[in-house]
């Protein structure tokens, strides 16, 4: 693999990072703000801009050349989804989950032959993966997975009975593929095997139940999904039998880092978007940024998100050295980092559409400015890819504390 | 095919424009960037390179800017969307210099260069004068085929389209010549991450104006055709005139038109 942005034990970025950074921003303010609001307004996945993010090079930010990628960094992925999540938080789910779900755990743990057949076209945006761990009764407590696949002796097929929820990327008109967990057997202590299969969409036997509604992220396409004798064959096992819980766990850190950038991408859009209207906004005959309550919160939410941008990269550059092989630096240390970025940054998402909202007063409410949909758009990031319970846990645990 | 297409460093107009106190546009305090005018060049000739190169020509895409130090930036936009290879020509005694010096100098750049095709943006979005690219065919001695909203090639001639208001013109010229494009002809192309970290390998030759055999009293403000004596910012605008209706509104709306002269 070629990566040749700077791996140092700095976390600055780099003028490629950069200039790619005006790149992305260019074409989000092209391709994306100006339909932001109409997208969510009707709740719809805007299918046609993925193979246009395909073009760029966003899916492929981390795959090797030999499968369309640019063999670059995750500090770049970040920059990415931070762009994009600065003007639209459904179009950034849409990345990080399609590279961070969907992408990352075939690259890491797919045979040479599954690459092939699934890569190409996820990095050129002709398609999307998902990754399917969360289900009705197993969400924080991915372990309680109750998804079940059986090896069929006879046919060489797994045969999966179970179901998902919440799945991101699993029901668009070009998702391909989904990458399950589910209980492959028991162990010899009787606890369940878990191991990570890949469904091709479209497989018999499953069924992607109809798009939820909610909160936010409206154009983001969300399903729960239903296995009732799903089959596909033997060879669709990815990595081994029984790492499925080694496997999600390695998949998270990375999602939470790149979440992380989602929500300091919104963050950012919820400061800029004070610092604007409280220099414009008249009342009491003078703009309402003179008055210190509201420039001093400004003035604290400005920190708040300078300290999450630092948190956020701070992790992506632990990730990239790991990836490039620093001996210096372990998963451990990834994951800590990884939890304590997606914690703050997250919060700091929240705080800031709440103020946000607060700034516009009346205003914020309606639908006309984009703070109501970044307000609506915030909660979510303190619960996927691991609550912010969770996240405190993970840095609890870290810290040596016998919390359970 | 060998394409060389003319780029210019632009401010940012997104940003704050300034002049100096010469009066030229100030090229040192603002962010600046590619002239996106120029961005339609530069894909016109990747689209045709990609094509000639698919078909088995040998095509390659160079750069050409003068400018300051920061105009770097141009032609590493340019080398990230895809050109091959860079030529910056770069002196201090070129500050100033008016589009006659402009194309004096890039006139003497291209003949360091081998090529086919010249293409150029219709104009700089700075500048907007729009001369530069008739100047230099001028001076080359090229046919100059401007403002083409389409552009196909054969072997030996160039044929483009220019759309006027009631007619669209077909204009055919024999290679090597220059061609400028308008902002309808294509859709940029942006850089991808790939031709990000390529362009970093790419070369870029840097000349002075002695490089080229010119003599800094033919270029640069001293040398300029015309002076600008001042300039002054527009006057902000004034806040409109509200009519409300009450019952008689498109009799105001009349007088006010009337006022000013419109009907
Ligand atoms: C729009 C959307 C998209 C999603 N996309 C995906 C996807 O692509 N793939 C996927 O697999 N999942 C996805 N999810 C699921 C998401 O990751 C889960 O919802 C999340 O992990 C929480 O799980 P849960 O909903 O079961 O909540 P629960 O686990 O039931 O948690 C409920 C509450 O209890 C708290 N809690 C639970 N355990 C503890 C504990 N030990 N200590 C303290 N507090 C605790 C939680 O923090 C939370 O506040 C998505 C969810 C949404 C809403």
């Amino acid at each position: 693999m070629t990566t040749s942005v700077s791996v140092e034990s700095s976390f600055e970025l780099s003028r490629d990072h950069e200039d790619f950074r005006r790149v992305v921003r260019d074409f989000a303010a092209e391709h994306v703000a100006p339909h932001s609001a109409a997208w969510d307004a009707a709740a719809r996945f805007p299918v046609e801009l993925v193979p246009r993010m395909g073009e760029l090079g966003l899916f492929g930010l981390i795959v090797p050349e030999e499968y369309g990628g640019s063999g670059g960094d995750f500090t770049s992925l970040c920059v990415a989804i931070e762009e994009l999540g600065r003007v639209d938080q459904s179009v950034g789910i849409t990345l990080s989950a399609g590279v961070g779900l969907g992408i990352t755990p075939l690259l890491t743990y797919g045979t040479a032959e599954q690459k092939a057949r699934w890569l190409p076209d996820l990095v050129a945006g002709r398609a999307l993966a998902a990754f399917g761990l969360t289900e009705p009764e197993a969400g924080s407590d991915a372990g309680a997975t109750r998804t079940r696949a059986v090896l069929d002796e006879a046919s060489r097929e797994w045969v999966i009975d179970g179901a998902k929820a919440f799945i991101t990327n699993s029901g668009t008109s070009i998702t391909s593929v989904i990458t399950i967990t589910a209980v492959t057997g028991r162990r010899p202590d009787d606890s369940p095997e878990l191991s990570t299969i890949l469904v091709p969409a479209g497989s018999a036997g499953l069924v992607v139940d109809p798009p939820y509604r909610k909160l936010g992220w409206h154009a983001s396409d969300t399903h729960g999904l239903t296995f009732a004798g799903c089959r596909v064959p033997e060879a669709n096992l990815l990595g081994q039998r029984g790492a499925g819980l080694r496997q999600f766990l390695a998949t998270l850190d990375d999602g939470r880092i790149a979440i992380s950038a989602l929500a300091l991408g919104l963050a950012r859009a919820c400061l800029e978007a004070c610092v604007e209207y409280a220099g414009s906004r008249v009342a009491f005959g003078r703009p309402i940024g003179a008055n210190q309550s509201i420039a001093f919160a400004i003035a604290d939410l400005a920190v708040a998100v300078d300290s999450a941008r630092l948190l956020t990269y701070r992790a992506a550059a632990l990730k990239d050295r790991l990836r490039a092989g620093d001996g210096s630096v372990d998963r451990a240390q990834v994951a800590a980092a990884a939890a304590r970025a997606k914690l703050h940054t997250s919060t700091t998402a929240m705080d800031a559409a709440r103020l946000a909202t607060q700034v516009h007063g009346g205003s914020g409410f309606i639908e006309e400015y984009p703070v109501a949909r970044y307000y609506r758009d915030a909660k979510i990031l303190e619960i996927g890819e691991g609550t912010s319970e969770i996240q405190r846990l993970v840095i609890a645990r870290g810290l040596g504390l016998p919390v359970d | 095919m060998k394409i060389v297409v003319c780029v210019k460093h632009v401010p940012d107009a997104q940003g704050d424009r300034r002049f100096t106190d010469d009066h030229t546009v100030d090229r040192e305090g603002v962010d600046g960037l590619l002239s996106e005018l120029d961005e339609y060049a530069v894909e016109e000739a990747l689209t045709i390179a990609e094509a000639r190169s698919a078909s088995g020509e040998d095509s390659t895409v160079t750069v050409l800017c003068m400018g300051p130090e920061g105009a770097t930036d141009a032609v590493r936009k340019a080398l990230q969307m895809g050109a091959d290879a860079g030529v910056h020509v770069c002196d201090d005694a070129l500050a100033g210099s008016d589009a006659l010096a402009t194309s004096k100098v890039l006139a003497a750049a291209l003949r360091t260069l081998e090529f086919d095709l010249v293409l150029t943006g219709m104009a700089s979005t700075d500048g907007l004068m729009s001369v530069v690219p008739a100047m230099l065919a001028q001076r080359l001695g090229l046919p100059q085929v401007t403002l083409a909203g389409k552009v196909e090639l054969d072997g030996t001639t160039v044929r483009i389209e220019r759309d006027g208001d009631s007619a669209t013109e077909v204009i055919e010229a024999p290679l090597p010549a220059l061609v400028s494009v308008t902002d309808q002809i294509n859709d940029p192309r942006y850089p991808s991450f790939k031709g990000i970290m390529a362009a970093k390998k790419k070369p870029v030759n840097t000349l002075s104006l002695a490089d080229l055999g010119l003599s800094p009293d033919d270029v640069g403000l001293s040398a300029a055709w015309s002076v600008v004596e001042a300039v002054a910012a527009r006057p902000p605008r004034q806040a409109g005139q509200r009519i409300t209706d009450e019952g008689d509104g498109g009799t105001r709306l009349v007088e006010f038109l009337a006022g000013a002269k419109i009907v």
